[in-house]
């Protein structure tokens, strides 16, 4: 291999990467063209709405957090199906540390709370080489049983009851950016720009002032948090000794340890971590919220975190992305069946795209399913009023279905991702 | 420290497993900056005394001198830091890291906990061209050829400070062009200094390459020689220490009857067609040998043959049915047998008992079963019976196959395979791992259900095996049918030509 | 000693260990919360010896072993059937308003709510193998997200089509009632509990559940599909075909989780309805080792134990501490479980090569 060769990689590699992320942007923008056009169409005006918009960035850090501390131990090499265990757990101690101690020492114990569940997993998985996914049922079974007694402890006679805590009240900062979306630096009432624009409902200009102030007007600090810990995951796991050391964990721990690095030390790095980001989950669900903890309340948002990880292909922009999209499922499912039906048109048409994207790259039977699939959502959508309420319910478990039967093929887990590691073991 | 002293001095070296003398009394003196070559069979000892060299394992008598001086290694990092570096057969890289990833793992150059990337980037370059070994530090291992991925790993040592590299059967997996570049890269080091060791079996390549030859055999040293002053014929026999086998001269049992016919067999993996264009026939009484450096698509051909992997292209018959689309049950239930290569990873259910192993590949079948339901009973006399003709040394047929050793497992399948008298058997390194006598044993065994008109196809990386059993010999380079030869005319120097690309056939 | 005696011993340290941890562990949690853990336990145990105490634990315990077998069925596989839950009440509403709506003789009338209930718990199943099959979705996650859409289905299709139509005082919805056709009677009256008769056909599953993984071609190819899966695919298997087949029996037999108390006891199916139990049978699977014999006491340990801790309400200590228990002993055996399976191995190869070589001497000693 010549040396002019080995540059001309190097920059062609580069390259991939500047187009893929102009894809990406495409595809953005074609979704919120079709978003508008539907919206503009059916009159459902929160399809749209900062307020939704807003909504969806709330739910989507539960997921977010949750899709992230999966995103830490895969790439470690574990599979953490006990996330909705250590999430309910962050809730616990999320709720009972903000009722005894404040807010901000909720948030603290919740996500002790998750690490703890965190390392029993990773005692079980790593060092005594339990199998993971049973590991993670059991985590889920006894984090389940163990915020049951201990809300009989602790909440029962005070304000709640076995199965709720009293009310919690969080004093933690919101912050809205001024003068675009009307914040208030020093007490003064900025002007609401993005606001005003979207007021106007113009066709895609409103819209897209809408997303810009969704994101804008009224961020919980905890919001904010999360969304620091994006890129903050990458720097950490690709520009770090310890992330690449982690990751080598989770891509070849043979490899790894034969070069020294502490392999078991790092899959109990990531599966506490895990914990830890589930933990705070639970935390934000209860303090910014809900206000409460209610057993129940993580509703499967642990697994709809894990298929974020996988939908994002074990990265945490990708993670980050397909959070916002079931955030935003969840918020049109809370604020108006009226956008709910809408979304049906905007599948539909979706659909009917995608059908048409198929046939002309000549894949004939997928064009096929996805243009039947999107004439039936048609149907549903021109014949009914509403979508029931129960259906409404399930949207975000569907949607969590159809993403992973559409994407689970072509993904790039860490390629030692779930295997059990023994230390001193050979490679065949 | 004594500048004329060797690179690396091991005198008398010992070491014993339970039950085998690996090494014994073995001595190798490599002058610095040489290619020295260390040649021996498989089994000879070589990997035991690199191992010791390397700190993997400590000898029981003997000593090291590394430039003169005496050392005792505890572990690889002793090794390392003498700058001993050691690249492995089997490549020890995570394919979704870059290579710069690869290299500096657990040695990372950091600000403060933040990996430097400009100071991995400037120091691997460096070395790139110090040593001659050219490698973009950007990109995904994933993307790289096997050839490159070696100098990966060749990058790694040297990135630790190794002076003295030991190359484990390095030119396995590569094919000519880039065997010359390996070549090319490792006369670049010398010049530089390094001192290398080269471990193989590959007479011809260690004659091209070597300064000096240290022949292994049967854990002992045989000699020392200069590769100006011998022949390739000559250094095969100090190896195997006699003549090469012959086959014995027999009456052939091969009849005209095919029982299995490959046509135009192709396999596509993503972009690249591991097998292509393959077309043999074995015939009732015949045995095929297919010879060839492992990675070049015999894994595949058993695959398809075995239904496992459908072929993109080509066609199977069996006995004159045509059996390409079938399932691999149905294979196994018109009588196509199977010694997988890896017996842990394919031929055996290792805490199960050994009547239930037994069983595998045979489970809808009698006497394993009768419809719907398992015959325990059955299953109990054929273990039984399988334990006594091969010879398995297991207290009984209800010892859990994790409890054997691991010539007796391969015993275990080999017998259960041959004792159902299969039509066609696949046999890929059948007697890999057994000790010389069981060996022997099994050859009788196929000779014999040779001879009661079994077809055999084997595939073997042990010569001595293709030579003594084949009726045809084929040889297998990336994908292809190279070569149809006659094992009881072909030279080693011929095979390996042939398994190596040296030379293309004209004909099959 | 003998090996099979000495493996046989060393699994018992499963069990063993995991009651230990557990005991210990509550102990611990009472002596925390100021009660002490003594006279909770003698308190549980006279209360739980009772005669009715006893029935009501196999009361519990029929639902409970169905489901671990449901569940155990695929672990053997490495197949991780969670929707358990989902399937089993999805299946208890649809064959409740199926019975309703139909009246036939006795048996055949039970039989028929069983088929329904057997056939909608395979479907929901084989949906998310189908899904792993064609798309390579873990059935984890996949049979979790059912679980949910289950309980939307369900409620929807009650609310809106199967619910029986509401007299003035009713607050419960619910369907149809089932005839007294397709009601069980109970098999005895213990101490003043009634002993439900579904016990029986759960002992028949169980014993076919056995039959089937450890004595057909079929329970061979699941088994080596779990050990090893390139072995199995080796020798023939069709790992897709398994995937699905044993997904649609997990679900068949999910299905018949809700029967006892649906046949024996509520006769329609309401919001009331028992729930949890497919989460419990994961419990009761993973304490039983996948093995109908261990299910079964599992079973029967985890409904003795909900049943005897009533009592420790009357003495003023939380019950939930028991929750607590279980969770212990699940974590204890899974962990247990790796550890003593790895020393009995070791000591399978020691005993293995020791035979060996007398057998070997013997014999040079027969040729000499």
């Amino acid at each position: 291999m010549s040396w002019a060769a080995v540059d001309t990689a190097q920059v062609e590699g580069e390259k991939g990467r500047r187009l893929e992320a102009r894809r990406i942007l495409y595809l953005l923008g074609l979704v919120m063209l079709m978003l508008s056009a539907v919206r503009w169409f059916t009159d459902a005006s929160d399809l749209t709405s900062s307020g939704t918009y807003s909504a969806a960035l709330r739910l989507g850090v539960p997921i977010l957090l949750a899709g992230l501390g999966g995103l830490y131990a895969e790439r470690t090499g574990v599979v953490n199906i006990g996330l909705e265990g250590m999430m309910i757990l962050g809730t616990w101690f999320g709720a009972w540390g903000g009722v005894e101690f404040g807010a901000w020492w909720g948030v603290v114990l919740g996500i002790l709370g998750g690490a703890m569940g965190g390392l029993v997993h990773a005692v079980a998985t790593v060092s005594f080489g339990v199998n993971q996914i049973v590991s993670g049922v059991a985590v889920n079974i006894l984090a389940a049983g163990v915020t049951r007694f201990l809300s009989v402890i602790a909440f029962t006679g005070h304000g709640g009851g076995a199965t709720q805590s009293p009310q919690v009240t969080s004093n933690l900062p919101n912050l809205t950016v001024p003068v675009l979306a009307g914040g208030k630096p020093f007490g003064w009432q900025s002007p609401d720009l993005l606001g005003w624009f979207e007021r106007q409902h113009w066709f895609l200009v409103s819209d897209i002032a809408a997303l810009f102030r969704g994101f804008m007007a009224e961020l919980s600090i905890l919001t904010v948090i999360t969304l620091l810990l994006v890129p903050a995951t990458y720097f950490f796991l690709w520009r770090t000794r310890l992330g690449l050391r982690m990751r080598s964990a989770g891509e070849n721990p043979v490899a790894a340890e034969s070069l020294g690095v502490p392999v078991y030390t790092m899959k109990y790095l990531g599966v506490v971590i895990s914990g830890a980001l589930a933990g705070l989950a639970g935390a934000f669900l209860v303090l910014e919220a809900a206000g409460i903890y209610r057993e129940g309340q993580t509703g499967g948002r642990g697994f709809i975190g894990l298929a974020a990880m996988i939908f994002g292909n074990w990265r945490p922009t990708g993670v980050a992305a397909a959070a916002g999209l079931f955030g935003y499922a969840d918020a049109l499912n809370l604020r108006s069946a009226q956008a709910v039906h809408a979304l049906l048109l905007f599948v539909a048409i979706a659909l009917l795209g995608l059908a048409v994207w198929y046939l002309i790259r000549g894949r004939i039977s997928a064009g096929v399913l996805a243009g039947a699939i999107g004439v039936l959502v048609f149907v549903w959508y021109a014949v009914t009023e509403d979508v029931p309420r129960q259906f409404i319910f399930i949207t975000p478990y569907v949607a969590t279905l159809l993403v992973l039967a559409v994407a689970s093929q072509r993904l790039r887990p860490p390629a030692a991702d779930g295997l059990p590691y023994r230390r001193g073991q050979q490679t065949s | 420290m004594d500048e004329q002293a060797p690179a690396v001095e091991l005198k008398a070296i010992t070491k014993t497993f339970p039950g085998v003398v690996a090494n014994d009394d073995v001595n190798l003196t490599v002058v610095p900056g040489e290619i020295h070559a260390v040649v021996g069979e498989n089994g000879a000892g070589k990997s035991t005394l690199m191992k010791i060299l390397y700190g993997m394992i400590r000898p029981d008598g003997g000593t090291i001198s590394v430039k003169g001086r005496e050392v005792h290694f505890r572990s690889p990092k002793d090794a390392i830091a003498s700058g001993i570096g050691m690249v492995h057969q089997h490549f020890m890289l995570a394919t979704n890291l870059t290579v710069l990833e690869n290299v500096v793992l657990g040695s990372e150059p950091t600000h403060g906990g933040v990996l430097d990337f400009d100071a991995a980037r400037e120091r691997i370059r460096d070395l790139s061209k110090t040593y001659g070994v050219p490698l973009d530090p950007d990109r995904l291992v994933e993307d790289l050829a096997v050839g490159e991925r070696q100098r990966v790993e060749i990058l790694k040592v040297l990135y630790r400070g190794a002076r003295i590299l030991i190359l484990d059967e390095p030119t396995a997996v590569l094919v000519p062009q880039e065997v010359e570049e390996l070549f090319r890269n490792l006369e670049d080091l010398k010049d530089r200094g390094v001192t290398i060791i080269f471990i193989s079996h590959k007479l011809d390549e260690v004659l091209e390459i070597a300064d000096s030859i240290t022949v292994i055999r049967a854990g002992n040293t045989v000699a020392t020689v200069k590769p100006q002053g011998v022949t390739a014929r000559q250094l095969a026999e100090l190896m195997v220490g006699s003549e090469l086998p012959t086959p014995e001269t027999r009456e052939s049992t091969v009849t005209d009857e095919v029982m299995l016919s490959v046509r135009q067999m192709g396999v596509r993996v993503g972009e690249r067609w591991t097998l292509q264009d393959v077309t043999f026939d074995i015939r009732r009484g015949e045995i095929v040998g297919i010879a060839g450096v492992e990675g070049n698509g015999q894994r595949e051909l058993v695959d398809a043959i075995m239904g496992m992997r459908p072929p993109q292209q080509g066609s199977i018959h069996l006995g004159g049915e045509d059996i390409t689309l079938w399932s691999s049950r149905r294979r196994r239930e018109a009588g196509i047998g199977y010694v997988p290569e890896d017996r842990h990873l394919r031929g055996l259910l290792l805490p199960s008992p050994l009547w239930e192993n037994a069983m595998l590949g045979k489970q809808t079948m009698p006497p394993f079963s009768s419809g719907p339901w398992i015959d325990r009973r059955g299953a109990h006399q054929r273990t039984v019976e399988v334990i006594r003709e091969y010879h398995v040394a297991t207290p009984g047929p209800d010892t859990p196959a994790l409890a054997l050793s691991g010539g007796n497992q391969q015993k275990l399948i080999v017998g259960r395979e041959m004792i159902a008298e299969p039509k066609v058997l696949i046999a890929a390194q059948p007697t890999r791992g057994i000790d010389v006598g069981a060996q022997a044993a099994v050859w009788e065994h196929i000779r014999g259900a040779r001879a009661a008109g079994l077809a055999l196809l084997l595939i073997s990386a042990d010569l001595e095996e293709l030579i003594g059993l084949s009726d045809t010999l084929y040889v297998i380079l990336r994908g292809a049918l190279v070569a149809k030869l006659d094992p009881a005319t072909v030279t080693p120097e011929e095979l390996g030509s042939y398994m190596t690309g040296a030379r293309e056939a004209a004909s099959r | 000693m003998n090996i099979r005696i000495k493996v046989a011993l060393l699994w018992l340290l499963v069990p063993v260990s995991a009651i230990v941890m557990a005991l210990g562990v509550s102990s611990l949690v009472l002596i925390i919360i100021g009660e002490n853990p003594l006279s909770a336990f003698r308190s549980m145990v006279s209360y739980g010896t009772q005669p009715n105490s006893l029935a009501s634990m196999v009361n519990r315990a029929v639902p409970l072993y169905v489901a671990g077998l449901a569940v155990a069925i695929g672990f053997k596989m490495n197949l991780f059937n969670i929707g358990v839950e989902g399937q089993y009440r999805l299946a208890a509403l649809l064959s409740a308003a199926a019975g309703a709506a139909v009246s036939l003789p006795a048996p055949l009338h039970i039989a028929f709510i069983m088929l329904v209930a057997m056939a909608v718990g395979a479907s929901w199943a084989g949906i998310a193998g189908v899904l792993r099959v064609k798309r390579g979705v873990h059935e984890v996650v996949s049979t979790i997200m059912l679980n949910f859409i289950a309980t939307g289905l369900g409620a929807y299709l009650l609310a809106n089509y199967l619910r029986k139509p509401r007299l003035p005082n009713e607050l419960i919805i619910q369907t149809r009632r089932i005839p007294p056709s397709g009601a069980l009677p109970n098999l005895a009256v213990v101490g003043g509990e009634d002993l439900r008769s579904f016990l029986v056909i759960a002992i028949a599953v169980g014993i076919a559940v056995y039959v089937l993984i450890w004595r057909t071609r079929f329970g061979y190819d699941l088994r080596a599909t779990g050990i090893n899966p390139e072995a199995a695919r080796a020798s023939g298997v069709d790992p897709n075909r398994m995937i699905v087949r044993t997904m649609l029996i997990s679900g068949a037999i999910a299905g018949l989780i809700g029967m006892s108390d649906l046949l024996g006891f509520f006769h329609a199916y309401t919001l009331d309805f028992p729930t949890g139990l497919g989460f419990d049978g994961i419990a009761v699977a993973l304490v039983g080792l996948n093995h109908p014999a261990g299910i079964a006491i599992a079973a029967l340990l985890f409904g003795w134990v909900d049943r005897a801790a009533q009592i420790l309400d009357l003495e003023g200590i939380p019950k939930e501490v028991i929750i607590i228990t279980k969770g212990v002993i699940i974590l204890s055996v899974v962990v247990a479980y790796e550890v003593v399976r790895r020393i009995v191995q070791a000591q399978q190869i020691k005993a293995a090569a020791e035979a060996t070589r007398r057998l070997e001497a013997k014999k040079e000693a027969v040729a000499a």
